[in-house]
């Protein structure tokens, strides 16, 4: 990886979220929100419908960077901003999730991936950028 | 309404030690797509040099949300839990978490501030092993959402 440049695109990623995803994802993660599950509370709360955990997608998004790492104790640092939900309607099909980063800027021996998450042709993550060892 | 400032810079006791379990890190894996055999087979990870498979990024959550979740609740910091959404989530890696570790986790208020209605609080989530090793620093903003009418 030592030839990677600043525009460097990595791999995309495509993720398809559905109901069951979510389940699978509060098991996991112990995180049990009703608006991550429960449509009538998530309407009550003033939302459309249930909305995927922010922690899913971020979990999702970073897969553009670890599977492109041979090592991941290369990755340094991952962060990123909930701007937008990710609504997952149960109409068996869900919600698609479109990953795409690039890198940005490389200090020393570590780079700046900046990633894009796309759904419903709205970014959902602001500011999301890993850095990792390229050295 | 308005956080109690005095919260700033509060420090708390560290959590019980939480055992990372193999199966655990599996069907995190499994729950967010994985397909790196790193997360699901032992002798991938060990080949690869690690101790035990290896857990996504993100499962550091699993710890630091919890025990931010019990300073959180503290009727004194003012915060209504009923109204908080993940606003910003930050990991800083000293290396990965690899199951058989054993973890601490200890929780610090960064920040309280109030904007365009809405009460911020910023956590700071330092995890180590039980040995002092310090493994991912975890920070966090949740966010109360106002109840003005207008406030996002």
């Amino acid at each position: 990886m030592s030839a990677v440049t600043v525009g460097f695109e990595l791999p995309s990623k495509e993720f398809q979220i559905t109901r069951e995803s979510l389940v699978r994802y509060a098991g996991a993660s112990g995180d049990f929100n009703v608006i991550h599950w429960n449509e009538r509370i998530a309407r009550e709360v003033g939302l459309p419908d249930v909305i995927a955990h922010g922690m899913l997608t971020m979990g999702l998004a970073i897969q553009v960077v670890t599977d492109w790492l041979d090592d991941p104790s290369a990755l340094v640092d991952y962060g990123c901003r909930f701007t937008r939900p990710v609504v997952v309607p149960d109409d068996g099909v869900g919600a698609r999730l479109l990953v795409t980063g690039t890198v940005t800027a490389i200090e020393d021996d570590i780079a700046t991936v900046t990633l894009k998450a796309v759904c419903a042709e709205s970014t959902v993550l602001g500011k999301a950028t890993a850095r990792v060892r390229i050295g | 309404m308005a956080l109690n400032a005095d919260f700033v810079g509060r420090s708390y006791p560290p959590s019980e030690p939480y055992l990372v379990g193999r199966e655990k890190v599996r069907e995190f894996a499994r729950a967010i797509g994985v397909t790196d055999p790193l997360s699901f087979d032992t002798e991938a990870a060990r080949s690869r040099g690690y101790a035990d498979v290896v857990a996504p990024p993100t499962y550091a959550i699993r710890l630091s949300l919890a025990a931010v979740e019990t300073v959180a609740v503290d009727p004194d910091l003012g915060l209504d839990y009923t109204r908080v959404v993940h606003g910003d989530q930050r990991f800083e890696y000293a290396r990965p978490i690899v199951a058989g570790d054993e973890l601490i986790c200890q929780v610090t208020i960064d920040g309280i501030r109030s904007v365009a209605g809405n009460d911020m609080i910023t956590t700071r989530a330092d995890i180590t092993t039980t040995a002092g090793e310090h493994v991912v620093t975890s920070y966090s903003v949740l966010v109360a959402r106002g109840t003005d009418e207008g406030s996002s």
